[in-house]
């Protein structure tokens, strides 16, 4: 990692009195309106959550609402890279995905969860729309990549007969990652709001969707408060682990050769 | 036997090339000399076959069946890649033992499993030597090998590039007269 990398990193960290700072204005806030239905405090967010993390039905939503969308993101992060590998060797395949992919990007999340829901049954639904957000994501930025690899690299690897397996595992995948880590954090992000966004649309039955669509009906505000945080540290925690995977495995992957 | 070629390449309307004419010298190093930006590099390419070569050319057909390996004008290694690997990558079926034993001699002792990035640039000319050195070659190309080297490095890497080149096809292009005398060019040809 370059200095300049590491300083601009540095600069985007999230210091602890940053959140502690503004969590105290949040308690603030919610003490001078007074009324924890406009404005809950951060207090009874975290007892709320305390609460509902003891029944085994909110483990069960957790579970359920993660297993759809992570599936679905899975699913188009495996597609999104191949058929970007296959795009940057075929133009033909590359020309015929490009309306698609920029269909897709421009549709709005309501308009494809409505149509969506004509298609197929409402407990799926978040699994297709967590597909939908992350796999233009992925295959753009793959293919940015693929296109962006060193050609000197290349030339090389051509004039010493480096075998195709080799060269993907040395040039290309090294070349592809920060390409692939930047659409993947993209793509995560996407995913959870749309996904979620979808849930409290179809309402499928024990999802995080459907909470946050019970808190709305009754006014609970700390409910929904401390469904937002479940999905917040759901998003953060999966994509940590999951660029962390990834790294091991490009890690690996270079030192076979 | 002697490899005759005549080449032409065009860039648009800038001509780099006019019908110029070279005999390679199996077993021999030929050296190719002559100022920055006339055309040096673009033979090379095109004798690698990265390039292809105007319609009027001829003779670069010889070169498309030969096993070919290069020091490029830049290093071009796998920056995340050991030192080895990335010699490795090139000659896949030489054993570790001795291409440790090559990288001493070439004063890279001890960087075996340096990530390239590590390096200096001296040492990451060596690995790219190396590595071109290593690989299984009819024809050899050194495009300013020891560029960026300092005197006594340069000294030392060019007895030992000469050393492993004896009685093989080599095409080396330099800027420096005493560097095609050290190498041992059997000729030495100006592109002026």
């Amino acid at each position: 990692m370059t200095t300049s990398t590491t300083s601009r990193n540095s600069k985007r960290k999230i210091r602890l009195w940053a959140v502690l700072a503004w969590l105290l204005i949040w308690q603030l806030a919610s003490m001078w309106i007074g009324q924890e239905i406009l404005l809950v405090s951060p207090v009874t967010v975290v007892i709320t959550l305390i609460r509902l993390a003891g029944g085994a039905q909110f483990w069960l939503s957790v579970a359920s609402s993660m297993l759809r969308i992570i599936g679905g993101f899975l699913l188009a992060v495996v597609l999104g890279a191949a058929l970007a590998g296959l795009s940057a060797a075929l133009g033909r395949l590359r020309e015929f995905l490009l309306p698609f992919v920029a269909t897709v990007k421009s549709i709005p999340v309501a308009s494809f969860v409505i149509l969506v829901l004509i298609w197929v049954s409402s407990r799926n639904l978040s699994v297709l729309i967590s597909f939908l957000m992350v796999f233009p994501v992925i295959y753009t930025n793959v293919l940015d990549g693929i296109s962006q690899t060193d050609r000197g690299l290349l030339e090389m690897a051509e004039l010493f007969g480096i075998p195709f397996g080799r060269r993907l595992r040395t040039i290309y995948v090294s070349q592809v990652l920060p390409y692939f880590r930047t659409g993947c954090s993209l793509a995560l992000g996407l995913c959870w709001k749309a996904g979620v966004a979808a849930e409290v649309i179809g309402i499928p039955q024990n999802s995080i969707g459907e909470n946050l669509y019970n808190a709305k009906i009754y006014l609970d505000t700390p409910a929904l408060f401390a469904w937002t945080l479940v999905i917040i540290c759901i998003s953060v925690l999966f994509e940590k682990g999951f660029l962390r995977a990834v790294e091991c495995l490009v890690q690996r992957l270079e030192r076979l050769g | 036997m002697s490899l005759n070629i005549t080449i032409s390449k065009t860039y648009g309307e800038h001509t780099v090339l006019d019908r110029f004419s070279l005999q390679v010298e199996e077993g021999r190093t030929t050296c190719i000399m002559g100022r920055s930006g006339c055309g040096k590099t673009t033979l090379l390419r095109i004798l690698m076959g990265l390039e292809k070569a105007d319609k009027d050319s001829s003779g670069t057909e010889a070169f498309c069946g030969l096993r070919k390996s290069a020091v490029f004008q830049e290093d071009r290694l796998c920056e995340n890649l050991s030192a080895m690997a990335n010699i490795r990558l090139a000659c896949p079926g030489t054993d570790r033992a001795q291409i440790a034993e090559e990288m001493r001699a070439v004063g890279l002792a001890g960087c075996e499993n340096q990530p390239v990035h590590e390096l200096s640039g001296g040492m990451k000319r060596r690995v790219a030597l190396l590595r071109a050195l290593l690989a299984p070659y009819d024809i050899l190309f050194l495009d300013e090998p020891f560029k960026g080297l300092d005197e006594a490095t340069r000294e030392k890497t060019m007895a030992y590039t000469r050393k492993k080149c004896q009685g093989r096809t080599v095409l080396f292009v330099t800027h420096d007269a005493e560097e095609a005398k050290s190498l041992g060019a059997a000729q030495v040809i100006s592109m002026e």
